[in-house]
């Protein structure tokens, strides 16, 4: 993989793989999928309903469970391999150096238990037995997210959605762990909520040091505070790279539809498009190019051959037109847009 | 937030999709196609009962108080009748009144609760404290008096008597189920485009409750089992009736157990053990097709994956 | 697009709903929606925004006579609503006025065909037609929205999210309405398909003449297709006018700080030093006053004690804000 050199990588995830078993078969969801983050560093996995971004995001936190089941690669977490470790084994490893902050606060707070009850909870299950240092160190992880420490004892119905959602993080954070992985955790919340949460978790970062993991369906929201973006389509990598290169110049036909699928408050008004046709059904993947249904720029290779992730000035691409075989095809063939999405 | 294409299809299914559905659920389902299978035989028994049974159930020709033999199946009631022979003509009135109460009770429950759920306001309020008074009320000392009252007066009244009685506890469950509906889109979308509330109820939301609707059929005919053939048993069917719950009345009239005949005992209890449990064992089908987290999920090794060197 | 609307379609005045909350004990009430008004003309898109608790749902469910008001009325083609006796009044405006939901996955009703809803609006609303013109309108309807007629045999598990949208969308137009209240059509769908659906919508205000009320968070997607714009506030107006005018010149602090905070990909996110982390109020038996005032840097004595009232400041363009209807120049946000 010649992807540009990432500082002191914290996670390596290697050829992933992670199948659904399933009565008449098997569905892949996840396929080969290969990222690193490094320390520090702000990934945003973006993707659409389907794309399998969040069975990756279980995957990587060993949180799967049947009919799903890692099919092949590997996820190493600062050198150590997690994918086969017991259960017990990964206690160690959870929450104190990797954590993770789920989509809906609601369904992942304990309705029925004070948010301190349930930090306590934690700290406890991680081997902090002193009871003031339990309720110094919730205190501070509150602080941290902005919400005064007298919610201890409230209970996750009495906050607003922000609220809960700051709560989350504030859990994820009690033992400063170097990695946390987010699965959309602003999309049930307002547009203001959003940006102040999204500010909050960028001040944290840049004061903490950790690394995330951000996966999300809106693009926009993520290109002000990734580093680096990861794209993905019918489970696999479909574009990789620096947000700014990606966003300044998408090199994959559907990264290019996505980013014009955003109407704009500023500038002028302009008609778009949208990308036509649906995401696959992954029991019926389409042959070649997984996107060639729905490209605007298919050519006839795409209905064949299987592009694999190619660099293109150091954002990878998985695109026949970045091929250097391309040129000796026909040109591109743009296909009608259809109407049935 | 949009579901996802790798969905197991959950819950989306017209009246025939519902049906197949449903026959798959329960011959997946070892314990379901269990009681599929028994409760087959029993129809076949009810529907057949000459082909099995050569005797007359009433004929008290026989010896009495005969133990079983190559003659006597299940050897002879105190007063010189087959006990094979009655067991076997039994079934079918066991049978009519399970299902013919099972029905009724279910359709009055589905009525009331559903009609609960999407009116709401005062007049949940009133339907809820008919249901809520029912329930609390003893239902069997409360059978006991119905039934002195009508005495004699035949299945049909019996199968009335249960179901007005037992219909309240499927009715709480049924109206669960549709206050869950009465907030989805498309019932909202029925009443604004102007459909009355009857349509609504009776086309609307009605046929998305099938599978809720057939798991209370089965509580109720298993609890109508129950209670008919304890009301025999207590005296107050029809003691000349051919039924499992009089074959239990007579053998307490003859003291059989004192007298130590415990099969005259065992044979009718057994019968009503076996269809009851039937009917149970085929409402585990309809727990998974509610909650598909209770699917049977089997169980996949993972293998030990070697991590790739790259 | 017309900014002058010509013929008023629909007028709301002082429409007020409130809900009573809490048990026999606490008798509180939730002002949902406060003497809220505002006109919507024939070919035009209104977009009303707010975020969740804005009391944007419950407008429009008032528009659609799920909710009946509190207090104010509804007038439709100057008839007030509160006159709609009969049932065939009250069938000719939900024809006229019908709804599009949200959620295109409870949208429809499982068990039946997709051309369930369409058939049976077609047989509510225009009796005089006979079962094969009303297949032939529910085919045409369909080609309208862009999707094949064959697809009236399919069930809903079949189609995707985009096409039960359109499927809604034919719902709505197959009694020749007038006005569609689009309860947040989009939001739930993958944001690649949205955009299809936001340029069905402006066809159908082009082609077929139908206006929509447009309800939704999202000030981009208003932006894309609507004409006018309605900003809610804890149930109140905040400010409303031309989308372009607002959106350029937005003068109550509320829509400012909305605007920026809208994420866009082309413009860098103003990040302010001090980013406001104040939330909508539940507004349970409020006291007069301004109800943005405790997140408003702004606010000065008047916003405590007298309630804004939704004033016009330039032609066509009005907010509810005291410091803006002073003449002031208003910079809450950037």
């Amino acid at each position: 993989m010649s992807s540009p050199p990432v500082p002191e990588p914290v996670l390596e995830v290697s050829g992933l793989s992670v199948e659904y078993v399933l009565d008449r078969g098997s569905v892949r969801a996840v396929d080969d999928v290969s990222f690193t983050v490094g320390r520090g560093e702000f990934l945003g996995i973006v993707g659409e309903s389907g794309c399998g971004k969040s069975t990756l995001l279980f995957a990587v936190a060993q949180l799967l469970a049947p009919p799903a089941r890692v099919d092949g690669g590997s996820v190493r977490f600062k050198g150590t391999s997690l994918v086969g470790l017991t259960d017990k084994q990964l206690a160690a490893t959870r929450w104190r150096d990797l954590s993770v902050v789920m989509q809906s606060a609601m369904n992942a707070l304990n309705p029925v238990m004070s948010i301190g009850a349930q930090f306590k909870d934690v700290m406890q299950a991680h081997g902090v037995k002193r009871g003031d240092e339990i309720v110094a160190r919730s205190a501070e992880v509150l602080r941290m997210v902005g919400i005064d420490p007298a919610h201890l004892r409230s209970y996750p119905h009495q906050l607003s959605g922000g609220m809960r959602q700051r709560a989350m993080i504030a859990m994820a954070m009690l033992f400063t762990p170097e990695l946390v992985i987010m699965d959309e955790p602003t999309s049930a919340l307002d547009v203001v909520a959003q940006r102040s949460l999204m500010v909050q978790i960028k001040e944290l970062q840049e004061t903490y040091g950790f690394a995330v993991i951000f996966v999300t369906h809106d693009m926009s929201l993520i290109s002000h505070f990734s580093d680096r973006l990861m794209v993905m389509y019918a489970g696999q990598v479909s574009e990789l790279g620096a947000t700014k290169t990606i966003f300044d110049k998408p090199r994959h036909p559907y990264t290019q539809g996505l980013l014009e699928a955003f109407p704009s408050i500023h500038g002028p008004r302009v008609p778009l498009k949208g990308i036509p046709g649906n995401p696959p059904n992954l029991a019926l993947i389409p042959n070649g190019c997984r996107f060639h249904p729905r490209c605007p720029q298919v050519m006839d290779r795409c209905r064949e051959e299987a592009p694999g992730l190619i660099d293109v000035h150091g954002t990878l691409a998985r695109c026949l037109l970045y091929d250097a075989g391309a040129a000796r095809n026909s040109a591109a063939q743009p296909t009608g847009g259809r109407t049935d999405a | 937030m949009a579901t996802t294409t790798v969905t197991v299809q959950a819950g989306h299914s017209t009246a025939g999709q519902a049906g197949r559905r449903v026959w798959r659920a329960v011959r997946r389902n070892r314990k379901a196609a269990t009681g599929g299978v028994l409760l087959l035989l029993f129809c076949l028994i009810a529907l057949f009962p000459g082909v099995i049974a050569k005797d007359s159930p009433t004929a008290e020709i026989y010896p009495k108080n005969l133990g079983p033999s190559a003659a006597h199946l299940f050897g002879t009631t105190g007063l010189g009748q087959d006990m094979f022979a009655q067991a076997v003509w039994g079934t079918r009135q066991v049978l009519i009144i399970a299902i013919g109460a099972g029905l009724l009770a279910t359709a009055i429950a589905a009525v009331v609760g559903v009609t609960a759920a999407y009116l709401g306001g005062t007049w949940d309020g009133v339907l809820n404290l008919l249901t809520d008074v029912l329930l609390v009320i003893p239902l069997f000392p409360l059978l006991i008096v119905i039934s002195a009252y009508v005495q004699n007066s035949g299945t049909g009244v019996l199968i009335a008597v249960l179901a007005f009685t037992g219909w309240s506890y499927t009715a709480r469950q049924l109206r669960s189920q549709a206050l869950s509906l009465r907030n989805r889109d498309f019932l909202e979308a029925a009443r604004v485009r102007g459909e009355r509330p009857l349509y609504i109820i009776a086309v609307e939301i009605l046929p998305t409750m099938i599978s809720l609707l057939l798991a209370a059929f089965l509580t109720n005919a298993l609890y109508a089992i129950l209670f008919a053939s304890s009301l025999q048993f207590v005296g107050l069917g029809d003691p000349n009736a051919t039924s499992w719950g009089t074959m239990l009345y007579w053998a307490e009239n003859n003291e059989a157990l004192q007298a130590g005949y415990y099969l005259q005992a065992i044979i009718p209890g057994a019968c009503i053990a076996l269809l009851g449990t039937a009917f149970a064992l085929l409402n585990y089908a309809f727990d998974e097709v509610g909650n598909p987290a209770l699917r049977p999920v089997r169980k996949i090794r993972s293998k030990r994956v070697q991590s790739a060197s790259s | 697009m017309p900014d002058d609307p010509g013929t008023e379609l629909l007028r709301a005045e002082h429409l007020t709903r409130h809900f009573k909350i809490g048990g026999m004990t606490s008798r509180q009430t939730l002002h949902a929606v406060d003497d809220v008004n505002f006109s919507i003309g024939q070919r035009e898109i209104v977009a009303l925004a707010g975020e969740s608790g804005s009391g944007k749902s419950t407008t429009a469910r008032l528009l659609a006579r799920i909710y009946k008001p509190t207090a104010g009325e509804i007038f439709y083609e100057g008839k007030p609503l509160t006159r709609l006796r009969s049932r065939r009044d009250r069938l000719r405006y939900s024809g006229q006025v019908p709804m599009v939901f949200q959620d295109p996955f409870s949208s429809m009703n499982p068990v039946f065909k997709v051309s369930h809803g369409v058939l049976r609006s077609l047989k509510l609303h225009r009796p005089e037609l006979s079962a094969r013109q009303r297949l032939d309108e529910a085919a045409r309807v369909f080609e309208v929205v862009g999707l094949d007629a064959e697809m009236l045999q399919r069930f809903p598990y079949e189609l995707s999210g985009g096409q039960r949208q359109r499927v809604g969308f034919a719902q709505a137009l197959v009694t020749r309405p007038k006005l569609v209240l689009a309860d947040e059509p989009v939001s739930m769908l993958d944001v690649s398909i949205r955009i299809g659906l936001l340029n069905l919508m402006s066809k159908l205000r082009d082609e077929e003449g139908v206006s929509i009320l447009y309800i939704t968070h999202d000030i981009a997607s208003a932006r894309y297709v609507a004409d006018r714009l309605i900003v809610m506030y804890a149930g109140q107006i905040a400010e409303s006018g031309p989308i372009e005018e607002v959106l350029a010149s937005p003068k109550h602090p509320y829509t400012q700080l909305l605007l920026s905070a809208v994420p866009d990909p082309r413009a860098p996110l103003g990040v302010a030093a001090e980013t406001d982390q104040g939330e909508p109020p539940k507004v349970i038996d409020p006291a007069p006053g301004c109800r943005f005032r405790w997140r408003c840097p702004l606010a000065i004595d008047t916003c405590e004690r007298v309630t804004p009232v939704l004033t016009e400041l330039v032609p066509g363009h009005a907010a509810a804000c005291h410091v803006a209807q002073t003449g002031a120049e208003v910079k809450a946000f950037s």
